[in-house]
């Protein structure tokens, strides 16, 4: 033992010395890392970034379903039957503005915002009300309207088409039906009247599972989008912002500040790119767009006429051939999907994407802000030891699934939940899917304990649902998280009236 | 059967389950093991259309597909232990071998899941809520890192402390501080610590004690470097050929369940790569200034001794009780290595400390992610301050 403890001295001696000195050569380096070359790398990175332009995603998730729209475009869709969905605006609380019976012009208001009677919200077509169809506690779903076939617009002044200042783009907007398509930021609700935001985002691009290409949807619709976006920038003091992918054909439009993502899912979403470009701060007013909805405005400044024609995606795996179709705005749902789908049965109809999109009855209309029909299976059958199968046709965030050893595959997705409500458990999963510097459990949280302050801290201004909907489609715990975004935005606007 | 008939057969016998029904006493068990035979046909009604196909019970499988190759390996080092004391390993069989190790151990898995599942049914029953899949894990890491010599009235007991204490007690699965699992094993721990360290509670003899071979010594590799003997072949800690808790001693069956928990993402391996690398830190330091043969055990010997790597793969990284923020992730796992190896090194006590390290980090989580959390509230308040 005497001995063993003597060799152990040296070696120890030897050993301590040695290694001392390779400790402090370390440190040497480290400091010298830290302090020049660190910063050398952020810097680079930044004058980089500024210089394309282009921001890239990292985080998301791009989720492959079948039925792509290929870029066809099928003949127009003729409909009898068109509507508004009061449904589609959050925190509306609307008011009749005419009966069953009335013509209507196209532009002509059907219903208004109880607690702003400016914000009107038009009619699509020419025609007679016919429906106005009443749910619980006779709150209005849907106004129905029987066309004419015309599309008689409503008739603006050319003092009007001219648009000198703000005040009057502003009372155009309110009086044709148009001022609903602005997003207000924070909450997503409908912009005020009379407000003026720090900067104006239009979304450019749709990054969303099965989403219509603008760059398809919109090619003859230049001179309408730039008008609209000329009308835009009297909105405001600050800058229109325009988010496309790089190489869009819309890069060539002036007289606004275009961004370019690159990226996964939700890239497209304007909440990310504002957030990316820059974010709201408690105080901030944001608007926001889509580019179809400056086409709309654009129209109506060049032409003296509202004119709600627009092409969308018909998609999904239940879609015979998904393509492109031109319809006008609130067209019924029947009209577009009728003959086209695989079974007519079991399936769900969704107006808009899988992800943030509601479902629909072919006897009901397409979404005020919806440029997409996407077809799924419902998937209301049950499956046999489901959570214990290989799994080669299972989509999933996680690679809990043999399917998700072969990336490019595409998916036959349903409606089921595949699994039963739980606790928070798994941590990480929705980080990997928020471009953001937000902690989104802890955000939910808070909102579940409705804490208002914990909300504000957390950065509850910076978001909407959608931009959470991967959150919630990939949530092990099967947490319903965009209804909690909507429930935590509520009790906001509630605190701060 | 097919999927409907056994829908058909369940809902038919559903009344009696229901309240003022026969059988209204059994409710949970009716529901779990509906939802363990089939995921229910329930479609999205609000938010996304679709779901992901993950759920709880896939993620709960996952883990313990994850912990197959350690439990087979443990129950053929049972045996191999038993064969090698008596001085008999050459001559007997392998499926002996195995055998001998899986009757050991098998009983004390189907204890711990009856003891654990009929106190969660129960909860279920009496709190009115569906049956949460967390205990099928816990139930199996609670067998792997108790010695084989763990007497099953002590697993029962055990089992019963940590459901019902460290779990049930915080509200269920998602909601309890500490991991089930290391509850259990330091409630035995201090309970009855001769059943839980010294040399005689790794192997399995049985009847045949007085039969042992020359030279044997039941002590684990860690328990002999604590008397000042370094003396094992790092290869065969490596594969597991070591006395020590059932589950714990091959490093190489932990790395593949360490590699399906990464490739899955179910484990955080930001957390197994930081415990590694504060145990790596910690034994460096200590090989630097090393006074005794135990200090010396090069740094690197640390993550095949002892329950090192099977608390850094399976323990540390349990999502409920470890941190939850990306960053804290980090911090939380290199804590756990600096605190295992220095209580493992430092302590004149006891030598292993991963179980007490994980705990004691358990405890931190929250303070560590309140810390991360305040960061990015300071850099949204800063943001807008810049902006004003």
């Amino acid at each position: 033992m005497a001995i063993n403890n003597q060799y152990t001295e040296k070696k120890d001696f030897k050993l301590k010395v040695t290694y001392k000195i390779i400790l402090a050569q370390l440190g040497e380096k480290l400091k010298y890392f830290l302090v020049k070359i660190i910063p050398l790398c952020l810097n680079f990175k930044k004058t980089f970034f500024r210089m394309s332009k282009t921001i890239r995603i990292r985080k998301g998730l791009d989720i492959k379903i079948k039925g792509k729209a290929e870029q066809v475009l099928g003949p127009d869709v003729n409909a009898r039957f068109f509507g508004v969905k009061p449904t589609d605006f959050p925190g509306l609380i609307p008011k009749l503005s005419v009966n069953e019976g009335a013509i209507v012009k196209v532009g002509s208001p059907l219903f208004y915002h109880k607690n702003n009677p400016e914000v009107v919200f038009p009619s699509p077509a020419s025609g007679i009300v016919t429906s106005v169809i009443r749910g619980e506690r006779r709150k209005i779903l849907e106004v129905g309207i029987e066309s004419d076939g015309k599309f008689t617009s409503e008739s603006f002044s050319s003092e009007e088409m001219n648009a000198p200042d703000r005040e009057t783009v502003q009372k155009t907007l309110l009086k044709s039906g148009l001022w609903p398509f602005i997003i207000q930021r924070p909450f997503g609700i409908i912009a005020r009247p009379g407000d003026v935001p720090n900067h104006i985002f239009i979304q450019g691009f749709d990054s969303s599972p099965l989403a219509p290409d603008y760059d398809f949807t919109l090619k003859d619709e230049h001179e309408a989008i730039q008008r609209g976006i000329d009308i835009l920038t009297k909105l405001t003091d600050g800058k229109v912002h325009l988010g496309l992918r790089p190489g869009s054909i819309l890069s060539s439009l002036k007289n606004v500040e275009i961004n370019y993502f690159a990226g996964p899912h939700p890239a497209g979403n304007v909440g990310i790119q504002i957030h990316k470009v820059r974010p709201i701060n408690k105080g901030d007013l944001i608007w926001t767009l889509n580019i179809q909805s400056v086409v709309f405005i654009g129209r109506l400044f060049l032409t003296g006429k509202l004119n709600f024609k627009k092409i969308i995606a018909l998609a999904g795996s239940e879609v015979k051939e998904p393509g492109y179709v031109t319809v006008t705005g609130g067209i019924s749902v029947s009209s577009i999907v009728e003959g086209k789908t695989l079974k007519e049965k079991n399936e769900r109809i969704i107006s808009g994407n899988v992800l943030t999109g509601s479902k629909v009855e072919p006897g009901s209309y397409l979404g005020f802000y919806d440029n997409l029909i996407t077809v799924i299976p419902e998937g209301n059958e049950i499956e046999l030891f489901g959570w214990a199968t290989p799994g080669l046709k299972k989509h999933s965030a996680s690679n809990t699934f043999f399917a998700q050893l072969f990336p490019k595959k595409e998916y036959t997705l349903n409606a089921n939940y595949h699994g039963g409500e739980r606790p928070f458990v798994v941590s990480g999963q929705y980080e990997k899917l928020l471009p953001m510097d937000i902690l989104p459990v802890y955000l939910l949280k808070a909102i579940i304990a409705n804490d208002i302050d914990k909300m504000e801290q957390l950065g509850i201004y910076e978001i909407i649902e959608e931009d959470l909907a991967l959150c919630e489609y990939a949530c092990t715990s099967k947490i319903e998280v965009q209804d909690l975004i909507r429930k935590g935005i509520n009790s906001l606007i509630k605190e701060l009236v | 059967m097919t999927g409907s008939g056994i829908k058909n057969f369940y809902d038919k016998h559903r009344p009696k389950f229901e309240k003022g029904g026969k059988l209204h006493a059994f409710k949970s068990v009716y529901e779990g093991f509906e939802s363990f035979l089939y995921v229910s046909g329930a479609t999205t009604k609000k938010g996304s259309n679709i779901r992901d196909y993950i759920d709880l019970k896939r993620t709960m499988i996952i883990v313990v597909l994850a912990l197959v190759p350690t439990m087979l390996f443990g129950m053929y080092n049972i045996g191999f232990q038993h064969f090698k004391a008596l001085g008999l390993i050459e001559t007997t069989p392998f499926i002996n071998v195995f055998l001998f190790g899986f009757l050991r151990v098998l009983p004390v898995i189907v204890v711990s899941y009856l003891v654990g599942l009929g106190i969660e049914f129960a909860f279920a029953q009496i709190k009115g809520h569906e049956i949460n899949e967390g205990y099928l894990v816990t139930g199996l890491l609670i067998p792997l890192i108790l010695p084989i010599n763990t007497p099953l009235w002590m697993v029962a007991i055990a089992v019963a402390f940590s459901v019902i204490i460290a779990k049930e007690a915080f509200g269920g699965t998602g909601m309890n501080i500490w991991n089930p699992a290391l509850v259990a094993r330091a409630f035995l721990f201090f309970a009855y610590p001769a059943y839980m360290s010294g040399d005689e509670v790794w192997i399995r003899l049985g009847s045949q004690a007085g039969n042992v071979a020359d030279g044997f010594s039941g002590a684990t590799p860690l328990g002999l470097a604590l008397t000042g003997s370094v003396d094992y072949d790092i290869w065969n800690a490596f594969w597991g050929f070591i006395p020590g808790s059932i589950g714990e001693t091959s490093t190489f069956a932990i790395l593949l369940g360490a590699i399906l928990l990464i490739v899955t993402g179910i484990g955080s391996w930001k957390i197994m790569a930081a415990t590694t690398l504060g145990a790596l830190a910690t034994g460096l330091i200590i090989n630097l200034f090393a006074v005794n043969p135990f200090m010396e055990i090069p740094f690197w010997h640390h993550l095949m001794l002892g329950g090192f790597a099977f608390g850094a793969v399976f323990m540390a990284t349990d999502p409920v009780s470890a941190a939850q923020t990306n960053k804290g992730k980090w911090i939380y796992g290199f804590l756990i290595g600096v605190t295992a190896i220095v209580i493992r090194v430092l302590n004149p006590a006891y030598p292993e400390g991963m179980m007490l390290a994980i705990l004691l980090m358990n405890t931190f989580a929250p303070l560590i992610d309140h810390y991360i959390v305040q960061g990015n509230i300071r850099r949204r308040l800063k943001r807008a301050m810049v902006k004003a």
